[in-house]
């Protein structure tokens, strides 16, 4: 005996598909990576004559190929090191052991070859930090509160000025030497 | 009066609903294709470490990677465990480095081959000497921009 079928329901199809949009939504990452930036010098073939630096404008950190971190001269543990790059590229002149000014201090960095990539970027972390913290209080100082992070700033509107003041009174001068090849 | 302002009734045909599978199929078809899942298959381990200053790279068309640890398990019986790197898929020494940056470059528009960033993936167990010896090629190469990707810390970000 002939029937008719009834008709099937479809609208249920619609949440099933939505749920799949979803599913695939979450899993695939359109993934934006973050890194911190270095410029690296140019490359000469004649390696360029030491700059004759004055000592206390200088501020030497060392890790050696245990990840032991060395910091003028002296034992020192990672967590201190932010706080001391602080002190000695603010210091503008206040205690003669450390530097005169932003614009003269220099740090001055060098790892081992046997040095793990973790402490290195740890340390390296630490003095890009306390170029960043100091860059951004002067930037809340600049703009009465407005921006607290120097990275806000837009280049686009009149605060490219400000940028540019910035940069100049707070020039990022961290030097990266070749690693010494103790370890290993 | 009150009559005036009735609406008469009229029976709404029912909207047919039969099409939105078909249009929500599309759209996932869409995300299908267009996202992928991974780039490159990983050759060498790449546990990135985390720190704290980084930003975010957002132009996507100037970034070249450079995978940089020990190979996996499973190559490890072919090339050892030292640290190696990974350019595209296959496992490399550093000086191989140099045509890469050529390739990488030669890809690009012609304007903006000098802007090139090398990212660099680096194991966190991996040692600076294999580190250092990229950065001499990258440097040879005049590939100056380079950035370390690394996580984000939760703990010490403010």
């Amino acid at each position: 005996m002939a029937r008719t079928t009834p008709e099937i329901n479809a609208s249920s199809m619609a949440d099933i598909a939505f749920l799949l949009l979803v599913f695939f939504l979450v899993t695939t990452e359109i993934d934006i990576d973050e890194g911190i930036n270095v410029a690296l010098p140019p490359w000469t073939d004649v390696p360029p004559p030491p700059v004759e630096l004055n000592d206390k404008n200088t501020l030497t950190v060392l890790i050696n190929s245990r990840n032991q971190l060395l910091v003028e001269e002296e034992l020192d543990d990672i967590d201190n090191l932010r706080k001391r790059t602080i002190e000695f590229l603010s210091n503008n002149g206040r205690n003669p052991e450390l530097s005169n000014s932003p614009q003269e201090a220099v740090v001055s960095f060098k790892g081992d070859v046997g040095t793990s990539y973790e402490t290195y970027i740890q340390v390296y972390n630490e003095l890009r930090g306390a170029y960043n913290d100091l860059r951004n209080d002067l930037t809340r100082k600049k703009t009465n509160g407005r921006i607290s992070n120097f990275n806000d700033l837009d280049r686009t509107t009149r605060d490219s000025i400000l940028i540019e003041e910035i940069k100049f009174e707070l020039p990022i001068r961290l030097s990266e030497a070749e690693p010494t090849k103790l370890g290993k | 009066m009150l009559g005036h302002f009735k609406r008469k009734k009229k029976a709404m045909p029912a909207i047919s609903t039969a099409s939105l599978p078909d249009i929500v199929f599309i759209l996932l078809f869409f995300f299908m294709v267009a996202t992928r899942m991974r780039e490159t298959e990983m050759k060498v381990k790449s546990n990135l470490p985390k720190a704290t200053e980084m930003e975010k790279l957002e132009k996507k068309d100037l970034l070249s990677y450079i995978f940089i640890g020990a190979p996996e398990e499973s190559f490890q019986k072919e090339f050892g465990s030292a640290p190696r790197l990974q350019l595209n898929d296959r496992l490399a020494t550093p000086d191989e480095v140099i045509d890469f940056v050529a390739s990488e470059k030669a890809k690009m528009r012609p304007e903006l081959q000098n802007a090139i960033i090398i990212a660099i993936k680096c194991d966190k167990d991996a040692d600076l000497g294999i580190l250092s010896d990229v950065k001499i090629e990258l440097r040879k190469a005049n590939a100056l921009k380079v950035t370390y990707i690394t996580l984000k810390d939760d703990k010490k970000s403010r």
